[in-house]
């Protein structure tokens, strides 16, 4: 037993790479919002699965992640230990704080979760599905109250590019910002407001439940479970995630990067991880290497654009 | 099986003895965090949720509940002994606990937040059991205009009951409202009054400038007039426990703490410390003994206390019905809930009834717990002022910057604390009033944001802020607070002149 046991431990040093290390994750938030609990799943995960001894995760909150990003930036160079969580939130804070450091400062090492944008209404809405918002939104822009998370995030872009795709003005926009899902939701439960939008997530018990309709969602397949269609069926040319990755130092080696990948990979791969997604009810979008370069590259570039549209950015 | 049923059900899982240990751990734990200042239970929380994994759903939302409730206790603590809140929701608790404490009243000042935390806790999670479907239908129909008008009352009744001089009261008030402009507008995402500096875009962080302004500036005032020995602190005077006059000065602010606080807590966008704040003007104004207030009343202790734990109990109504957090705290419970697969909202009281009344049985557990750890501990706190006053000090300047540091870890924090310091230290050289800046801070951005809301809601017509039957009455109460104070001193009716002139000044 024990030399089986022993003969396990040399055949998992060998397996693991060289520059396997013991973590630290920056959560560039507060304790319990997404990115905090992205950042201790991580840590449970490649800790479980013995990927890495010890992990640490610290939390730098602060401007949509552009606080903790720019701490990143100046203090991680080169150290190959050093991660830090982050997602299509930041790619707009980025631009409307903006901010002196920006995602080309970092090593962009793989998208790992995402979740899609749910346009809803109270039960009680005249509104009854998303042709009926989008010509209320036509006749009188200023007349639609959206309820939504913070200015500048995911539900404000998906909004500007929404209005975009219908051909209203996005400038004209009536878009509330609250300070998260939660008292957003409240808003929209409460007839507060025209038509709310925000992750899944946020309003899928209150949809079940049937207090909300849901009018239609933002990802490119209708999502099994939710009676509702894409925003491209409904003629709207907007599909957008609300995703969340990870990223590494500025100035590491290739091989570190090639490790820490392959730490990574083997991290989303693992029954601990697999299993956590499930339980939070988190798509597994994994996307690593080029690919998550190149579509990194698109969003940005789009993002620019809309804030540019909905006049957040100059 | 109806309420009383679920509720004894989850009472009978919460009296198994590990369930009992876990509530101790928790509540001591919380207790421990909630004492040093900065590092309030939300972090405390997220820091032990992954020692939670390994045990069963019982165990670990009763861990929660003793934290959170440990967490809020610990902060009146520190706040009574010290006068340094721990978090926002226990500032008013400094103002008349320290004056106690320092009149060598410190053991009753304690033993009324204890007390009031317990009874205030026990009635609003019994609330919480039997009307929270009711309550949330009503904190629904706040909309932004409704927020509006009670930040417009709050405004109103809080800035008059602070401090000897409405002038100097008002200046605070204002300091407080500037301070509140810097960081990113919510609503357009635009950075204001930043400079430049990103940590500064996040606004400036209520218990920094919270734990600056009360224990920096009062560690610096003290350094700086340690000859004159005219304010000795007194360890104990007279009997560590309430007398039956604190105690009869005591329930009724307790039970109107209580019906403050739970459904202010109920509103997704209320707030323990707003709670804390209309309990203490309402103290002041209800008080037989007006004059004592800001000399050490035990009303303004107990009835803000009682609020504070009310309102986390109501925090709870809108988490459970709508699965809304609304505060950090509830936040992280909630992701507590994620853990074991369960998603609260109107479905959960349907279809996990054992877990919901199981966290209900544990927080009167919890709360039961940390009447009994810390009462006997009082006498033992209360020492804490026979300590040499430069040791205490020291002590106190090194627990600020520390909580400081592990909350935020920036040398940007540190130095607004240190520069709050100093202006708390010269706000009290001029004896202006400190609690006005932080309540100013508070309000504020909450005012403002509400206020631009209902207005972007209604494209741009100002009748709407009297549009719904809620805010015509806020309002209409906030003009009647203002205008007949003025009107009775016009007319120079002695009396009643100066009795409200003591209210109001």
């Amino acid at each position: 037993m024990k030399h089986t046991l022993f003969g396990a431990l040399i055949a998992a040093a060998l397996a693991v790479p060289a520059y396997a290390e013991n973590y630290t994750i920056i959560a560039p938030a507060a304790p319990g919002g997404g990115w905090d609990q992205t950042a201790r799943t991580m840590q449970e995960a490649l800790q479980a699965e013995g990927i890495s001894d010890t992990v640490q995760v610290q939390n730098v909150p602060g401007a949509g992640g552009t606080v903790g990003l720019a701490q990143f930036v100046a203090g991680a160079q080169g150290k190959p230990d050093q991660l830090i969580v982050g997602g299509y939130v930041m790619v707009g804070a980025i631009l409307t704080n903006a901010s002196p450091v920006s995602l080309a400062d970092v090593t962009p090492i793989a998208r790992l979760t995402g979740e899609y944008e749910a346009i809803v209404v109270p039960a009680a809405s005249d509104i009854q599905d998303i042709n009926g918002l989008i010509e209320a939104l036509k006749a009188d822009p200023g007349a639609v109250s959206w309820a939504g998370g913070s200015a500048g995030g995911a539900d404000h872009i998906a909004v500007g590019l929404i209005a975009k795709a219908a051909g209203v003005d996005p400038t004209r926009i009536n878009y509330i910002a609250y300070s998260g899902g939660g008292e957003a939701l409240a808003a929209i439960l409460g007839s507060q407001v025209t038509a709310g939008i925000s992750s899944l997530g946020e309003f899928k018990a209150q949809a079940d439940a049937g207090a909300l309709r849901i009018l239609a969602v933002s990802s490119d397949e209708r999502i099994e479970g939710v009676d509702a269609p894409t925003l491209k069926e409904a003629g709207l040319d907007v599909a957008l995630q609300n995703w969340r990755m990870v990223a590494a130092a500025p100035g590491i080696t290739d091989e570190q990067k090639a490790a820490i990948s392959a730490d990574i990979d083997r991290m989303v791969q693992s029954k601990t991880w697999q299993d956590a997604l499930a339980t939070k009810g988190w798509a597994n979008t994994y996307l690593a290497g080029a690919d998550f370069q190149a579509q990194l590259d698109k969003d940005i570039a789009a993002t620019g654009a809309i804030l540019k549209d909905i006049g957040l950015v100059k | 099986m109806n309420t009383f049923d679920f509720l004894l059900q989850g009472l009978a899982v919460a009296m198994d003895p590990m369930i009992l240990i876990y509530a101790l751990i928790g509540v001591t734990l919380g207790t421990a965090v909630g004492v040093l200042p900065g590092i309030g239970p939300a972090l405390t929380v997220a820091l032990l949720l992954p020692v939670t994994y390994g045990l069963d759903p019982a165990g670990s939302l009763i861990m929660f509940a003793g934290i959170y409730y440990g967490g809020m206790y610990g902060g009146s603590t520190t706040s009574i002994l010290l006068n340094t809140p721990g978090e926002s929701a226990s500032i008013v608790t400094a103002l008349e606990g320290n004056k106690m404490a320092r009149m060598g009243r410190g053991g009753p000042a304690l033993a009324t937040a204890a007390i009031g935390s317990f009874i205030a806790g026990l009635a609003a999670t019994i609330l919480l059991a039997f009307v929270a479907p009711t309550v949330v239908k009503l904190a629904l129909v706040f909309g932004p205009r409704d927020y509006f008008a009670l930040m417009v009352l709050a405004f109103v009744t809080v800035s008059s009951a602070f401090g000897e001089s409405a002038r100097k009261g008002l200046i605070s008030l204002f300091v407080g409202l500037a301070l509140a402009l810097v960081g990113i507008d919510q609503l357009t995402g635009q950075a204001r009054l930043s400079f430049g500096v990103p940590q500064l875009l996040d606004g400036i962080e209520v218990t920094t400038l919270a734990v600056a302004m009360f224990a920096v500036g009062e560690a610096l005032f003290v350094a700086a007039r340690r000859d004159t020995a005219d304010d000795e602190v007194i360890a104990v005077k007279g009997s560590v426990w309430m007398t039956a006059n604190d105690w009869a000065r005591s329930w009724k602010p307790w039970l109107r703490g209580t019906i403050i606080g739970f459904p202010i807590g109920a509103m997704p966008a209320g707030g323990a410390d707003i709670a804390t704040f209309l309990s203490y003007a309402a103290e002041k104004r209800m008080s037989k003994h007006p004059e004592e207030f800001g000399h050490g009343a035990i009303e303004g202790v107990a009835g803000p206390e009682a609020a504070n734990n009310a309102s986390a109990a109501g925090t709870l109504v809108p988490l459970l019905t709508l699965g809304l957090p609304t505060t950090a705290t509830a936040a992280i419970m909630l992701a507590g809930f994620q853990q074991f697969g369960l998603q609260p909202g109107p479905l959960l009281f349907a279809t996990n009834p054992q877990l919901v009344w199981g966290l209900i049985a544990s927080l009167l557990i919890a709360n039961f717990m940390l009447l009994v750890l810390n009462l006997p501990l009082i006498g033992l706190w209360v020492r804490l002022l026979t300590i040499p006053r430069p040791w205490l000090y020291a002590g106190i300047l090194v627990f600020a910057t520390l909580g400081t540091i592990g909350a935020n870890p920036s040398p940007v924090e540190l130095s607004m604390l240190l520069i709050f310091g100093v202006m708390g230290y010269a706000m009290r050289l001029y004896g202006y009033p400190i609690a006005p800046v932080v309540v100013g801070l508070i309000l504020g951005p909450m005012a403002e944001q509400q206020l631009r809301r209902a207005l972007s809601i209604s494209q741009g017509d100002l009748w709407t802020l009297v549009g719904s039957p809620v805010s015509a009455t806020l309002l209409a109460l906030s003009a009647i607070a203002l205008i007949v104070p003025l009107i009775l001193r016009a007319r120079g009716k002695g009396k009643v002149l100066s009795q409200l002139a003591s209210d109001e000044d």
